[in-house]
Order: C-alpha cells, then structure tokens, then sequence
C-alpha cells in the first residue's frame, strides 16, 4: 500500500473519481498487480476463503438481527418464528449457525498451514500478531451469538464461560458483575451480548483490512518459505489467483451446502433447543465444538486460576511464536525434524478437542492434562530449542528454479504475457 | 492435490469431534428408516396426518405445541377449509372487547395450538409434579432426534427386578434414570385411523414421531430440495472454474 501511483483508466469518470480519490488506482495495485508467489498450492485459499465466511456472517447476521429480539421472555420465541415464519428465515439462520462452524474450519486451516509454512516469521510478526487478535475477537463473536437463541446452551454455556473470570483475584468479581450487567446470567446479559455481536464483526472487519494491508507490505509467504526474487517467481494476482482461489471457495461452499441444507444441526447440541431455564442444569455443559481443545485445557489443570491462565495462555502464547521458533528456514519442507513435531502438536490438538467433547473424569483427564502440557511444551520449549539444533535442509536458490528446473527464462517469457482479461 | 487431501482430512476430524461431544450418552437408540431421511427423503404426509390425531387425541391432553401455528399443517397436505375446520375445534382466549373484557372464540388457522394448562405451575398441579414439556421442538430437542422419541413411545416396559420405581413414576428403558412420569400412552388400536392403517403401539409411535418431525421443522422438504439444486449447481461452477484455472495456469509452464 505504501506507493500509490496514478494509473490511466479508460473510463472517465473512473479517472475523475481516481484522480481525486486514487482508490481505483489502489485496488489495481493491490489485487490486479498484487505479485503471488507462483507456487502457492491451495491452502493459500483458506485466507480468501475465511474473509468470504466474514461477509457471509455480516451479511445473514443484519437480516437475523432484523427479526430478533435480544430480551429473555421473547429471544427463543423469536429465533423459532424465524425458522416458521419469516421468508427464507430457516435459511438465513441455517446458514449463519453453520457459518460459525465453517468460519472456524477455515481459519483453524489458515493458522495450521501458517505454522507448517512458518508464515509468521519476520518480516511477517505483526501480520501474524493482527491474526492471533482476529482470532481472540472471532472466539468471543461466535460465544456471545452462541448465548442469542437462549436455549439451556446458550445460558448453561454463557454462565460457565463468564464465571470463568472470577477466577482472578480482586478484578475478578467486577468483571463478571459487568459482563453480567447484574448479579447472574439475566436479561442486561443477554442485551449486552447481543449489542456486542452486532458491534464485534465490524471490528474483525477492520481487523482484517489490517491483516491484508499488513500482508501486502511483504507478500504472501509459498510453500518453499523462501523470498520472490523477481518477476519470474510471481503471477499477477488477477486472474491467476483470483480464478485459483475461486474454485477453492467453490468447493468449500459445497462442503458448506451439505451442512446447511442436509444436516443443519449436526454441528449445534439438542439442548439449545430447549427454553433456557436457570432451575436445571444439562447433564453436561460442552461448548461449540471450536472451542473444545480450550475447554479441555481449562478443565485439565486441577486449580481455577491456573485452567483459566492456561486456556488464555494457550493462545497468547501465539503472539509470542514469531521469537519462540528460533530456526531461519521458514517452511517445514526443509526442516525434518520440526515436520514430525508439526504433526504430532495437529493430534494433540485434535485429541485435545475430543477430551473437551468427553466427560472432565477418568482416563479422559489424564488424557487431557498430557495433551494440555504438550501443547505449551511444544511451543516455549520444543520450538525454540529445534531451531538451534536441528539440520535443516539446503534451501533452492529461488522459486522458478525449484518449480521449473530449467532456470527462470521460460517463466519470464510466459510472465510478459499474461491472458487479457475477458 | 496433497495439500488439499490434508485439509479437508483435518476438516472431516474436526468435525468427528462434534459428533462425538452428541454421541456421549448412555443407552443406545436403534436406528428406525424414516421416509424423511436422506438427500431426497421428504415428510411421509400420511403418516404425518396420523400423528397429528395422535396428537389432537392423545398427547394434546397434556403436551403443549405453542410455538406452531395451526396452519402450518398445511405442509402435510391439509386443504384450506380442513385447517378452518381443525382451527375452529379450538376456543382461543380474545380481547379485550368494547367492554373491556376478555372472552373466548372459535380458533383461526393463524392461531397457535393453545396450550392444555394456563402456566407450568398448573401442569405440574394436574401431572403429579411432573411439567410435560413442549412438543414443538421435541423432535430437534432430544439426541437421537425422531429415533429417540419412537424408542421413548415403545420403550415402556415393567421394570427389572432390582429397580424401585418411585411412586407415580414409569420404568422407560431409553429414558435417562428410566423413570418417568408421563404413562405408558400409546395403547393398541387406542386411536382409529380414518385410511384404515392398523393402529398397533409402534405404527403409533412412528407417526407421532414423524409428525413431531414436521412440526419441529416445517421447511424440511424445501431445505432438502433447495439443497439438491444450490449443490448440482455448485458442482457445475466448480467444474467450469477448475476448467478454467487449468487452462490459465497452463500458459505458465
């Protein structure tokens, strides 16, 4: 973003507009010229992919929250009269309660594929500190709309999770009285919350324009992890990507499709369809399943403190990844031994959701704490001791020259000449 | 192409994840064959009309369906003057009138099922302590959804030897803690269908159960079919979006 330069366009009000106003001049640069790596493979998709979950959320979200009503006597009612009465209404909920859930998958594959390709190493620290924000933003999102419909979830869960901050000591108490807006879960929490859900998607929206402008000063890391060194390691981003990470979201929107319209309540829990009700209590109280692995961290430690440090930890830890991993080689293509550790922290974190889904008892515990100690050993220990000692494999010289194998000749040849938009 | 099997790979656990947080209660609900399941299953509307006498004869006496508009049974296949009919063996609570009071009228097919007691106290008062919950969303609202209630209408049995059942309460063997307060109902040819099915207990619970599935989600057949057409076209765009990826990239190499 940071040098704008006057293009000619044909149309002249266009070039009226730009002269003025150069933001024609902006998109061009920033996504007709944009230089992507040529050898980025489709989990490159998952960025482009969670933004469009972003709009699709904002844009279901506004027609859900014209019909909704956020008090407690009238909430569950009003989010049945959706689904019977309003036009279309089952489908814009239908798609706004998976939504959540796609939303979530991608961005889990958006981080899993930075930490394989090491995305967040310099000069690319604050693109990936503004992505561990977008993500603290997102959870807390998807928690207050989760709280919306008040079913026995939606309260059961909201109680539990506000609760969770009085954990810490002196602050602890004013800060659930405020979240509460009184002395329990009521009907102040749910006003607010849902004030709150309106508000935070345009917060992730401006978040994200951070995270694009910031990806845009260094560009896109590849599955090599190493620099571009000129035009023939690049494709312009229109079309060339614009086409690639198109049928990519085309394919994530059949996934989505299946969810939405043969098992739309697969990914929720029967209990939110039932009327919240303070006098009983669910058999048991599981979060949505995005934030199963953080559930399983906060009932693993035996103390209340420490599980609420170590669920929050567990992401803040994250911002810190940039200095924790010591090694210079970016991607996990050329570092062998930090390859198998890379998979083994994906199980972990799986195995880490599963204990979340089970029962806080027996040998699911254990498994819990093991997984939960793994986790943080492998990032404040494994990572940085890997990268002093691991051998890493020698590194091609450039990008064309890895993928081509005959130099950058035939690259730049084709690169002059890229297709005319139709 | 690798990198694509791992994603969705990671996709699909992550998911296995939610249904195994559903999956985690004890007693086990046999699978029945709905007419309803699958891709292309849509509501089985006789078997849906027949449980909606069940209902009106039966569970109506106790069980309320506030959330559902009376004419919302036009979804399985009740003409127009059928759900005057149907609404209008309903008194509805109206008013206040000039004189300001309140008074009752014939139920109109906007109207919602009006409930059997005025508030739960008052079911509670006439059900032994025990508050019949709500049935329009019973189907959604329980795991195992439409299984679970066919195994709950056919699962009351005497109980075993070593249980005590507390008094008023029923041994059910799909229901959590098996006791229950709500009767053993269904009982053979306790109905009579008007297109001459055999009302056996487990015809009984099917169609109640299918009903029950209609009512708590009456778009079902238009999601389904929405469904096939939003996918088919998807599928057609990949193709032509993958088409013409490749014969872009193609000029790179």
């Amino acid at each position: 973003m940071a040098q704008v330069q006057a293009t000619k366009f044909k149309n002249p009000v266009v070039n009226w507009i730009d002269s003025r106003l150069p933001i024609f001049t902006m998109l061009d640069h920033e996504y007709n010229h944009y230089p992507m790596p040529r050898n980025v493979n489709y989990l490159w998709a998952f960025g482009a992919i969670a933004g469009i979950m972003l709009m699709i959320m904002i844009a279901t979200g506004l027609f859900l929250a014209m019909q909704y009503s956020s008090h407690t006597s009238l909430a569950f009612d009003s989010v049945e009269r959706i689904m019977r009465d309003v036009n279309y209404g089952w489908l814009i909920r239908y798609v706004h309660a998976n939504g959540a859930s796609m939303f979530f998958i991608a961005v889990y594959i958006h981080m899993f594929r930075a930490l394989y390709y090491g995305s967040y190493k310099a000069p690319r620290e604050i693109l990936w500190i503004l992505g561990v924000i977008i993500f603290l933003v997102m959870m807390g999102t998807a928690f207050m709309g989760y709280v919306l419909p008040w079913g026995q979830m939606s309260f059961w869960g909201a109680t539990v999770i506000t609760n969770l901050f009085s954990a810490f000591p002196i602050v602890g108490d004013p800060i659930v009285t405020l979240l509460w807006g009184g002395f329990s879960v009521d009907n102040p929490t749910l006003n607010r919350f849902f004030a709150l859900h309106f508000l935070l998607p345009f917060v992730l929206l401006g978040l994200v324009i951070l995270h694009t402008a910031a990806l845009h000063v260094c560009g896109s890391n590849n599955p090599l992890g190493i620099d571009p060194k000129g035009p023939q390691d690049t494709v312009p981003f229109n079309p060339y990507v614009t086409l690639k990470d198109g049928f990519a979201v085309v394919i994530f929107m059949i996934i989505f499709a299946v969810f939405v319209f043969f098992m739309p309540n697969y990914m929720g829990h029967p209990d939110n369809y039932i009327p919240a009700n303070p006098l009983v209590t669910p058999a048991h109280i599981v979060p949505e399943w995005y934030f199963l692995p953080f559930y399983a961290m906060l009932r693993a430690i035996p103390d209340k403190l420490g599980g609420v440090l170590a669920m929050f930890g567990s992401i803040a830890l994250l911002a810190f990844l940039p200095w924790l991993d010591r090694s210079k080689v970016r991607s996990c293509k050329f570092r062998p031994v930090y390859r198998q550790f890379f998979w083994i922290l994906a199980i972990d974190a799986l195995i880490l959701g599963y204990a979340g889904a089970m029962p806080a008892e027996g040998s699911w515990l254990v498994i819990a704490r093991i997984g939960t100690f793994y986790y943080f050993f492998h990032f404040l220990v494994l990572l940085p001791v890997l990268g002093k000692l691991e051998r890493t494999r020698p590194l091609p010289n450039s990008i064309s020259e890895s993928i081509l194998k005959g130099g950058g000749s035939i690259a730049a040849g084709a690169h002059a000449k890229p297709m005319e938009k139709a | 192409m690798r990198a694509l099997k791992t994603a969705i790979l990671s996709a699909a656990l992550a998911l296995g994840i939610a249904g195994a947080a559903q999956a985690s209660e004890g007693v086990h609900i046999p699978k029945q064959t709905w007419p309803h399941a699958g891709i292309f299953g849509t509501i089985d509307k006789a078997a849906a009309q027949r449980g909606f006498q069940i209902y009106k004869e039966v569970c109506s006496a106790c069980h309320s369906m506030r959330l559902v508009p009376i004419r919302t049974l036009a979804g399985i296949g009740f003409k127009e003057d059928e759900l005057k009919g149907i609404a209008s063996g309903y008194e509805v609570q109206a008013g206040p009138n000039d004189a300001g009071e309140m008074f009752m009228r014939p139920g109109l097919p906007s109207d919602r099922f009006p409930s059997p007691f005025a508030n739960d106290q008052a079911a509670r008062a006439s059900n032994n302590g025990a508050l019949p919950p709500d049935l329009s969303l019973m189907a959604k609202a329980r795991v195992g959804g439409e299984d679970y209630l066919y195994a709950f209408l056919t699962g009351f049995e005497e109980p075993p030897a070593d249980v005590h059942v507390m008094p008023g309460m029923n041994y059910n063997k799909v229901f959590p803690g098996h006791q229950v307060g709500m009767p053993n109902i269904l009982q053979p040819d306790g109905v009579t269908f008007a297109d001459g099915t055999k009302a056996t207990v487990e015809q009984q619970a099917h169609d109640v159960a299918t009903f029950l599935t209609f009512v708590a989600e009456p778009h079902l057949d238009a999601r389904k079919q929405m469904g096939v057409k939003v996918i088919l076209f998807l599928l057609v765009l990949a193709g032509l979006m993958y088409a013409a990826k490749r014969k872009l990239w193609s000029t790179l190499h």
